[in-house]
């Protein structure tokens, strides 16, 4: 499993990680980030790309 | 492919080595750059750099991780031979196998008389944002800013939170023409809520001089004159191809590849980011060029993974673009091609109209799309642009959609 880490402090709802990755972040109605802090090997390629695309270099990822 | 050297160590540049990386290119990695710092990101050169007295490059460089990059910081590539395949640095030649142009733009100057005055700035680098925020914390400076785009807009928005008189001028008749008349009008409005003095529809002939050699004012196209004790000229930017000039690669506006960021006719060489002028599926038949950061992260990566394919195996670079502003207490967000539309419309809004969407549209198709704080609806709006979706199809699946912000027939039509 890959665990994924955003800094809160630094979002600020560009929402280019929920284009990259749709089923692993959402824009609440109050556009508040969202997202599953632990996902399948499988979405790598996707993770990566949120991470690269986040604008506040915000989203980390461990494992 | 034993040496890959990316020319520009910004954003492009940065995502290109970790493309390529990520692609298996095992072999050297040279990146050069004109500046003397590691890639760092420039958005807040016009935000945070400029309103928060402690921060300076380190609060902005961007994670590289176990690149095992050669850098060459401090040097400009100032020609190169795409047949010899090599890149002059100077007086020495640097042979590559690949090679990625990432050199991007340079700001605008002011071309008119004046430009050679004190007190007159562009922002482009890290240095030009800190030299900025000297001149507006020193006394009490009044600031005029030319040109009502991205930058001039977010540096009056900056400059006002730090207590500064700023007027904002532009020859069109409304701030952010790139985006359409409707975000124009709201983007003066919040100006002038926050005390811009707005100087719109009037160009600018000169820029006067206080006969001690720093600037004093401007004089406007109608003989008129504005005072200021500190200029920003934020007139758009100029793509960095004048070294390619020799080169033989087609320039036009920019470093003219095809769909999969190559080179026409130079297959190892590509590019990404500012630079690049390419045809985009939604573009029509002009190739298009994007100044945007999102462009410039996504096509670096896609410009590295391809420089380690063969020319046949490469990708196109189809993504919808995508960019945003933050102005005091508004994130105004786009996606789409803005320039192609023949018309804007808002589409739902809250009733208080402090969120709302807009579209542009062409041809009875959706080609671009806006928000003013409304990141989480862009989504809806990003897929209809990247399908060229009919826009009475989109109205319908708006007006449809609980989650929308309502009908904008109230305060914000």
């Amino acid at each position: 499993m890959i665990k994924v880490i955003v800094d809160m402090n630094l979002c600020q709802s560009h929402g280019e990680c929920v284009y990259a990755a749709p089923d692993v972040f959402e824009l609440g109605d109050d556009d508040v980030l969202r997202w599953q802090e632990e996902v399948d090997d499988s979405r790598r390629e996707a993770l990566e790309e949120a991470v690269n695309v986040c604008p506040m270099m915000a989203i980390r990822l461990e494992g | 492919m034993s040496r890959l050297v990316i020319v520009g160590a910004s954003l492009a540049g940065l995502r290109a080595a970790q493309g390529a990386r990520n692609a298996g290119h095992d072999g050297e990695l040279v990146i050069v750059g004109e500046e003397l710092h590691r890639p760092y990101t420039r958005p807040p050169l016009s935000k945070e750099l400029l309103t928060t007295a402690e921060h300076t490059v380190d609060d902005h460089l961007f994670p590289c991780g176990d690149l095992d990059v050669h850098w060459r910081l401090g040097e400009q590539a100032t020609a190169l031979d795409p047949e010899a395949h090599t890149v002059a640095l100077g007086d020495h030649a640097l042979d590559y196998d690949r090679l990625i142009v990432a050199t991007g733009c340079r700001a605008r100057p002011w071309s008119g008389p004046g430009a050679e005055l004190e007190g007159v700035h562009t922002i482009r680098e890290v240095g030009d944002a800190i030299a900025l925020r000297a001149a507006l914390t020193s006394g009490s400076p009044r600031l005029l800013i030319v040109g009502a785009g991205f930058i001039g807009c977010e540096v009056a928005a900056s400059a006002r939170t730090l207590g500064v008189e700023v007027t904002l001028c532009d020859v069109a008749p409304l701030p952010m023409p790139a985006l359409g008349e409707l975000v124009g009008e709201r983007t003066a409005a919040l100006q002038r809520a926050h005390g811009v003095d707005l100087r719109l529809g009037q160009g600018i002939t000169a820029l006067v001089g206080d006969g001690a050699g720093h600037v004093a004012g401007v004089e406007l196209a109608d003989g008129s004159r504005l005072d200021a004790d500190v200029v920003l000229v934020a007139l758009g930017a100029i793509p960095n191809v004048d070294w390619l000039a020799t080169s033989g690669l087609t320039l036009d506006g920019g470093l003219v590849c095809d769909a999969t960021l190559s080179a026409v006719g130079a297959p190892d060489v590509l590019a990404a980011g500012d630079v690049v002028a390419w045809p985009h599926p939604l573009g029509g038949e002009q190739p298009i060029r994007v100044e945007h950061w999102t462009n410039a992260a996504e096509q670096g990566t896609l410009a590295g993974r391809n420089a380690t394919l063969a020319p046949a195996d490469r990708a196109p670079y189809t993504a919808v673009p995508s960019f945003w502003s933050d102005q005091y207490d508004v994130k105004i967000q786009a996606v789409g091609l803005p320039r192609r539309a023949a018309g804007w419309r808002i589409v739902e809004a809250t009733p208080d109209g402090d969120r709302w969407m807009a579209i542009g549209e062409r041809d009875g198709r959706v080609v671009a799309a806006v928000a003013f704080n409304g990141a989480r609806r862009l989504m809806v709006y990003r897929r209809a642009v990247g399908e060229a979706t009919p826009v009475d199809e989109l109205l319908a699946a708006v007006a449809a959609d609980e989650k929308a912000f309502g009908s904008p027939t109230g305060a914000a039509a």
